[in-house]
């Protein structure tokens, strides 16, 4: 075979293999939230995960991928694979604010919403950073270097989160009206765990597919770059997170660990194959220690999160892309000011375009549940079907 | 016939059970219950917020025993579910007034 046919086979067997390992973090969101929500509300978050999966991607293949990034065409592998890959992502957005809402939100209003999303509103995003980009030539094009998504996907997905709680409100007796917060715990920690440990090794493909070829001796060792650092920022996380635990309350708490893992992955995403292979341990590290301060941040904020998806999207996804500005800096393409701009831009149209889109949607379809629906569990209420059905639940 | 009930400590069950299976009393109810008493719960903490478990898991079995064997059932219990710290459970003792065994029709002391 000629090489040029080689490096397309190659190219297009790189981006199916990316696909299945994003694919993965759709089980890893799913296991996260079932096991961080209570038991009477598993069914309707397994459902909601399930439906924004096939919403989003046939969204995206009917109109999102067109308006992102025009024809379908690629010249360096099948299109079909080029496609594939960048569906994979979208459901991504959708599922980062899908389990802050957990507990409370329908499933019906939010698959409408998936759909919005997945077709125009992320869409628009990928247009303007990493597709056809219809703000070229107008002061608002951006310059932000965003490699997998922190903030294209991360943070687009967690400021409609944020829109989201603003419009849908907390669950019941989260905070008390005496003050201070009602804990909620997990129901079940090794489904958290599983589903963090899934995630971990779909961003694998969700960084290492975004350098978008391995075809070449350059581009191989891109690759390989870029996954050895995305898997550092995730190490760091945790270990940071660790260590700020015990020393902040004496205790190790595994999901917190695990955010942390999340949150130093989220921040490498922007730049993993920008940097030598020791600034990731600081920007993880870094990243660890924003999830454990934002949890009870947006706690006193009153902002109730059950997934902790904002201080881990959100706060890491400014912080990742923030943080090419900072470590990889060349002065021309990339800059601090660059990044900052990207984060603004894409942050103000993501949460105004979501809440506007939430609030009217609100009015035609009631996004949360009734107080009856949201004590019983929306399991029953609303699924028909208990995840435990031989447990006792737990209220 | 007495109707013992002891609230212990759920690792401590295995052994309770075996030291009563030796003094040769057979047969009992187990179900697991939460509570406090002296030992009050205990504070937990879950993603940085603390928070109070105010009822501990508990193990109660039921017997019912023969009164000439009240007392050897007390202190076997007794023994067998102490560590000497707070929490160690409780023992009701009370009457009953009749047992019958559905299988046979058998009554009272013979049932048991």
């Amino acid at each position: 075979m000629e090489i040029e046919s080689i490096s397309y086979v190659l190219d297009t067997f790189f981006a199916i293999f990316a696909m299945v390992l994003i694919i993965f973090m759709v089980p890893g969101f799913a296991m996260l939230e079932a096991g961080l929500v209570r038991t009477k509300n598993v069914t309707a978050v397994l459902t909601i995960n399930t439906l924004i999966y096939a919403v989003a991607s046939l969204a995206f293949l009917l109109f999102g991928y067109s308006i992102a990034f025009g024809d379908f065409g690629s010249d360096s592998m099948s299109k079909w694979a080029a496609f594939l890959f960048q569906m994979a992502f979208v459901g991504k957005v959708v599922n980062i604010m899908s389990g802050g809402v957990s507990e409370r939100a329908k499933v019906i209003p939010l698959a409408f919403f998936t759909v919005l999303m997945a077709s125009v509103i992320y869409p628009l995003v990928v247009n303007v950073t990493w597709g056809a980009n219809f703000l070229e030539n107008t002061a608002l094009n951006l310059s932000m270097y965003d490699l997998a998504g922190s903030t294209v996907i991360h943070s687009t997905g967690a400021w409609a989160l944020l829109a989201a709680i603003l419009i849908i409100g907390n669950r019941k007796g989260r905070y008390p009206k005496t003050g201070g917060v009602r804990v909620i715990p997990a129901s079940n920690i090794p489904l958290v765990t599983l589903g963090a440990m899934l995630l971990w090794i779909g961003w694998f493909g969700f960084n290492g597919g975004s350098v978008g070829s391995i075809a070449s001796k350059e581009s191989a060792n891109a690759v390989a770059l870029t996954i050895l650092n995305t898997n550092t920022a995730g190490l760091a996380g945790a270990i940071m997170v660790s260590i700020i635990m015990y020393i902040k309350y004496s205790k190790l708490d595994i999901t917190m660990i695990l955010n942390g893992a999340l949150g130093g992955l989220v921040a490498i995403t922007a730049g993993p194959d920008l940097y030598n292979i020791y600034t990731p341990i600081l920007i993880g590290a870094i990243g660890g220690t924003l999830v454990v301060f934002a949890v009870s941040f947006f706690d006193k904020l009153r902002i109730d999160d059950p997934v902790g998806a904002l201080s881990v999207h959100l706060v890491n996804g400014i912080w990742g892309t923030l943080a090419v500005g900072i470590f990889a800096s060349n002065g021309q393409d990339i800059t601090f000011f660059g990044q900052l701009k990207g984060v603004l831009v894409i942050g103000i149209f993501a949460f105004v375009v979501s809440y506007v889109v939430l609030f009217m949607l609100n009015k035609i379809v009631a996004l949360r549940a009734h107080n009856e629906e949201e004590m019983q569990g929306l399991d029953v209420e609303e699924c028909g079907l208990e995840a435990y059905p031989e447990f006792k639940r737990a209220f | 016939m007495k109707k013992i009930e002891a609230i212990i400590k759920p690792f401590k069950l295995e052994d309770v059970k075996d030291s009563l299976s030796e003094a040769g009393i057979t047969g009992m109810t187990v179900s697991d219950v939460k509570g406090y008493g002296r030992q009050q719960g205990h504070s937990e903490l879950y993603r940085g917020a603390e928070y109070v478990v105010d009822f501990l898991p508990k193990i109660k079995l039921e017997l019912i025993v023969a009164e000439d064997q009240v007392d050897n059932t007390i202190s076997i219990i007794t023994e067998s579910a102490k560590t000497g710290k707070i929490g160690d459970g409780k023992i009701f003792v009370s009457s009953i007034e009749k047992v019958v065994r559905i299988r046979t029709g058998e009554e009272d002391e013979e049932a048991i």
